[in-house]
């Protein structure tokens, strides 16, 4: 090894000397200043409805190509193993993910679990006034908000027109109550056995349907300020009856019990199914050519109301949430707010609305489909919450079960509601 | 042995090492594996069980002493579990010795093409338990399986049946699984004790005017039974600590129907955050469990090892 | 004429309702093995018709046995190719990952447990026969009591997602297992060969290596085969170990693949199908040996 010359000695001390200014200077700006090497951050999504991962590449890509020293690393997982896996990683885990999709039931609970921080203050303005309220509730706990808004969805109703109009119905249904007697013209018909499919598995799917039932039934806050149950009484109960009336009458398909969104789409698609509620996504696949049988004939209006309530939708929306252990929490916001931007929601709007309030009175953005839009701006107006409070995965499990027993006859709806009431102080713990 | 080669032999077994040492060597690096990953876990799983830790309240743990252990012991979701593993074991225990037993005894005659079913029957049992679960759940699928599918053109069955997402009849459909793939283990090992029978003594006793029925079970039966019997506690041992082929089948649905014991627990800790209580539950799991390998162990040593 | 000598009477054609009787009998069990046949084909034939059939032979009401169209595609996907979300290059290195933990869990229990067997069965040293006993039970031990502490542990030392964790912890099940099959072949196994080399100036460790382990050679294979089997096919603890790509094996990677494309039920049977095969072959070529290992792991002990 030959010695250094004088010359690139004092070359080496002068690089370590600029070196540690720039990392000082780095150091200096606090903790909200980019680092100045590259960065990489780890994201976590869900594989089900809404964006497609496609998509989210397609946003990721232009966000990558605009910074480049940024990179992503996505992973995904279908919905219903999000929540665990979030919780795994950030408790008592390895603490790998710097921003991850956090469902409208989940800042309660991950707020005081320490999972996610507070990001009221470093959102832009422009954001909080351009963006639907309903998407800000999903991303906020007590106030303030956890996640920036970015997918703003509910359940609209879909059906096959031709179907409706072979069994002598033009005018599709707007309160539940046509919707039955819709269902009994069609099955009398003979054009298909079961004319309603569900999501009504036993997972947070069959809630999102019973509550938002229960929001044109009767109300759905199931807990009120003092956290006693008023979900077995009023709005929850009526509608949990009402869903085992569509089962003993021959109008719900019972494989429902165990079907996921995309299986109701798969239902509809294959023509096995005339009406069925789904979130948004559902359109784009059930008029698919490549995997429906149906394609053309599907078509989508605001889910019925009943009584004086003219329609509901439960919230399902989803934000990107900056985890507490994140290393790089200014980069992960900086992703977070690309994604949501108007122009990355606008890329595709056939799988998921952009939650702008601008791109529903942008001509261009509703021609894809006029109708849909305008039925989505009043659905988003008044979208229904889950109960808001940290004990709510442990609500929901106890929920899931006992509708699903009473669904199956193993217990009559008030029994079944009314055990979960009774468990409830023990949840809350 | 001649005198010369003896004291050769003494002096070679003479080593400078005692024997102990010489064993402690070499047992040492399983100890130490097993020390690492099954005593440390061990005590730091009684030492949860004893606290109320929930993963979503760090920081307040208080002490408990027994009463996650109690308010188990006394729940009715724990032993609905348990009554629910004891169903799964005992009934699918009993239909895989059953088949199992025929099985074997169809392995035994002298039949043309025996070679290939002989070959072929390892093959269930092959399969990866995940892949195995995965398959059934697909041919049980209430709207596309072939179960549906073959029922309905075979006439038996009037329109397609819901089977995984039915309370009633989940756990059957989870059984069934399992009897398939694990009855071929059942029926090699039989036919394993069945070819150790003497022929002789089954011909002795045709010859005497016994029918098969009757030399099988006065003869080969009680030969066997050693081998049954331990069959039987390993096949109770894995089927009350059921998990996998339950999890990837139903997860424990619908409505808890295929909630074993073992789901249960994970269900508790991973779901429910309760690492206190799923420690607890996990040390009343391993304890059955440990109560039947004594007698599995007792019953080996009693068939003459 | 003189009547036929006994012997000759005994091969004269026995009397139709015996004959009868024998063909029943005959019928009867060659059904019963043309039963045994299709219920343990069957499955499989439906899994790997589906993993080739096209989606929409697969949605097809009333089913067709026999798809239509055949397609390869989703095999090529998977093993070469990309799937849209990236879950075949998840499937592929959960695959490579599953390959290098079971080979190396293998290679480790075999070398720690038949060291470990040989002690047993050859030296005489106090406590031996607890200790065996105490082996035994971990092996038994069901993982629900553990994955708790040993999730948590791994947690800390930083060690949850790689390949390692779950090496060590496999280690501790299938040691045991190893140390109980190799004992029982090695005390098989004259000690006069031990003592031979022995003389011949080896020391126990080689008597073991020179000896000892080529004549026990099948019942090392039996053990290997078996130890791999149990090693790919783990479920539990890679479930809460494992996290990305980076660890994960294929039983999760499956379960994976069912949340994400639940309905695609032929990527379903493809992923099915390919996890199956490596298991599947080696039960099927070396049948002889798993069986072998089998009766002599859980029957004669």
């Amino acid at each position: 090894m030959s010695t250094p010359t004088t010359g690139h000695r004092s070359r080496r001390h002068l690089v370590a000397l600029l070196a540690t200014v720039a990392i000082a200077a780095g150091a200096c700006g606090g903790g909200a200043s980019p680092s100045a090497g590259p960065v990489t951050l780890h994201a976590l999504f869900m594989k089900q409805a809404a964006y497609s991962d496609a998509d989210v590449k397609a946003m990721t890509d232009a966000f990558t190509a605009a910074n480049p020293n940024i990179t992503v690393v996505p992973e995904y997982v279908g919905y219903d193993a999000l929540h665990d896996k979030i919780v795994t990683d950030q408790v008592g885990g390895s603490g790998l993910y710097d921003i991850v999709l956090m469902d409208a039931i989940w800042p309660a609970e991950f707020v005081k679990a320490g999972i996610v921080t507070d990001i009221t203050d470093k959102i832009p303005a422009d954001f909080k006034s351009g963006v639907f309220d309903s998407a800000w509730t999903a991303a906020a706990y007590q106030g303030k908000y956890y996640g920036v808004p970015w997918i703003n969805d509910t359940k609209f109703f879909f059906f096959n027109k031709k179907m409706l109009a072979d069994a002598g119905i033009t005018a599709p249904p707007t309160t539940w109550d046509a919707v039955v007697t819709a269902a009994k013209a069609i099955k009398a018909k003979g054009i298909v056995q079961y004319p309603l499919v569900g999501s009504w598995k036993q997972a947070e799917a069959i809630i999102c349907d019973w509550t938002q039932l229960a929001g044109v039934m009767g109300g759905a806050s199931f807990v009120d300020d003092k956290g006693n149950a008023t979900f077995n009484t009023g709005g929850g109960l009526a509608a949990l009856k009402f869903m085992k009336q569509l089962l003993d009458d021959g109008l719900m398909n019972p494989a429902s019990l165990g079907f996921s969104e995309d299986d109701v789409n798969s239902t509809v698609a294959a023509g096995q199914a005339a009406m069925a509620l789904n979130w948004t996504y559902g359109y784009a696949v059930m008029n698919d050519a490549k995997q429906s049988k149906v394609a053309g004939q599907v078509d989508v209006v605001g889910s019925p109301g009943e009584g004086r309530v003219a329609t509901s939708g439960v919230n399902g929306g989803m934000s990107l949430a900056i985890t507490k252990n994140s290393k790089h929490p200014a980069e992960a916001l900086k992703y977070a707010l690309w994604l949501a931007s108007q122009k990355s929601q606008e890329m595709d709007t056939t799988l998921a609305f952009p939650m702008w309030k601008a791109s529903f009175d942008s001509a261009d953005i509703t021609k894809a489909n006029p109708a849909f839009f305008a039925a989505a701006k009043v659905q988003f107006a008044g979208l229904v919450a889950r109960p808001v409070v940290p004990y709510y995965t442990k609500l929901s499990n106890a929920l899931q079960v006992a509708i699903q027993t009473a669904l199956q006859g193993k217990a009559t709806p008030e029994q079944a509601l009314n055990d979960v009431a009774a468990k409830l102080p023990d949840l809350q713990k | 042995m001649s005198g010369l080669a003896r004291a050769r032999l003494a002096r070679a077994r003479a080593s400078p090492w005692p024997e102990t040492w010489v064993a402690a060597a070499f047992i040492a690096p399983a100890a130490l594996v097993i020390l690492l990953v099954v005593v440390i876990p061990l005590g730091r799983a009684a030492w949860m069980s004893v606290f109320d830790i929930s993963l979503v309240r760090p920081g307040n743990e208080p002490f408990v002493g027994l009463r996650n252990y109690i308010e188990q012991l006394t729940s009715g979701d724990f032993w609905a579990a348990t009554a629910r593993a004891l169903f799964f074991t005992v009934v699918s225990t009993a239909l895989e010795l059953g088949f199992g037993l025929a099985l074997a005894l169809l392995m035994s005659q002298p039949l043309r093409f025996q070679w290939f079913l002989r070959a072929i029957i390892i093959l269930p049992w092959a399969l990866p338990t995940i892949v195995n679960a995965l398959m059934w759940r697909w041919i049980d699928n209430a709207e596309y399986g072939a179960l549906n599918a073959l029922l309905t053109q075979l006439g038996l069955l009037h329109e397609y049946k819901v089977w995984l997402s039915n309370s009633d009849i989940a756990m059957w459909m989870v059984i069934v699984a399992d009897v398939w793939k694990m009855t071929p283990l059942v029926a090699i090992l039989l036919f394993a004790a069945l070819q150790s029978v003497d022929r002789e003594l089954i011909e002795v006793a045709r010859v005497d005017g016994a029918s098969g029925l009757q030399a099988f079970r006065r003869i080969v039966l009680p030969l066997i039974m050693p081998v049954v019997l331990i069959v039987l506690v390993l096949r109770t041992m894995e089927a009350f600590k059921v998990f996998d082929i339950i999890w990837i089948m139903t997860g424990g649905g619908p409505a808890n129907a295929t909630q074993t014991v073992a789901i249960y627990a994970y269900q508790t800790a991973y779901q429910g955050y309760d690492f206190g209580r799923g420690a607890a539950l996990g040390y009343i799991i391993a304890l059955v469990i440990m109560v039947l390998a004594a007698v599995y162990l007792r019953l080996l040593g009693r068939t003459g090892r | 004429m003189p009547s036929p000598p006994v012997a000759v009477l005994r091969h004269r054609r026995p009397p139709p309702a015996v004959r009868v009787r024998r063909l029943a009998r005959a019928a009867f069990l060659y059904a019963g093995m043309i039963v045994a046949l299709v219920v343990v084909l069957a499955p499989f034939a439906w899994l790997l018709i589906s993993s080739v059939a096209e989606p929409v032979d697969l949605l097809e009401r009333p089913l067709r046995w026999i798809p239509a169209h055949i397609s390869l595609n989703r095999f090529v996907d998977l093993t070469v190719g990309s799937t849209p979300d990236d879950s075949a290059l998840g499937f592929r290195a959960a695959f490579l990952n599953s390959t290098i933990i079971a080979s190396t869990v293998t290679l480790v229990s075999m070398v720690v447990g038949t060291l470990a067997a040989y002690a047993f069965a050859r030296l005489r040293f106090p406590g031996r026969s607890w200790l065996v006993l105490a082996f035994m039970a971990t092996y038994m031990l069901p993982p629900i009591a553990l994955i708790l502490p040993l999730y948590q542990i791994m947690s800390s030392l930083h060690l949850r997602d790689t390949p390692f964790a779950l090496i060590i912890i496999y280690s501790s099940f299938v040691t045991p297992f190893v140390i109980w099959i190799m004992r029982g072949y090695i005390e098989s196994i004259s000690p006069d060969l031990d003592d031979a080399a022995r003389v011949d100036g080896c020391s126990r460790l080689g008597a073991l290596w020179r000896v000892v382990v080529p004549v026990a050679a099948p019942g090392l294979l039996s053990t290997a085969l078996l130890a791999f089997l149990m090693a790919w096919d783990e479920f539990l603890y890679a479930l809460i170990i494992t996290q990305t790509n980076a660890s994960k094996t294929l039983p999760i990677a499956i379960n994976d693949f069912i949340g994400r494309h639940g309905v695609d039920f032929g990527l379903l049977a493809t992923g099915g199908v390919i996890a199956a095969l490596p298991p599947v072959l080696i039960a099927f070529i070396f049948q002889r040996y798993i069986v072998a290992g089998l009766t002599a792991g859980s029957v004669k002990g």
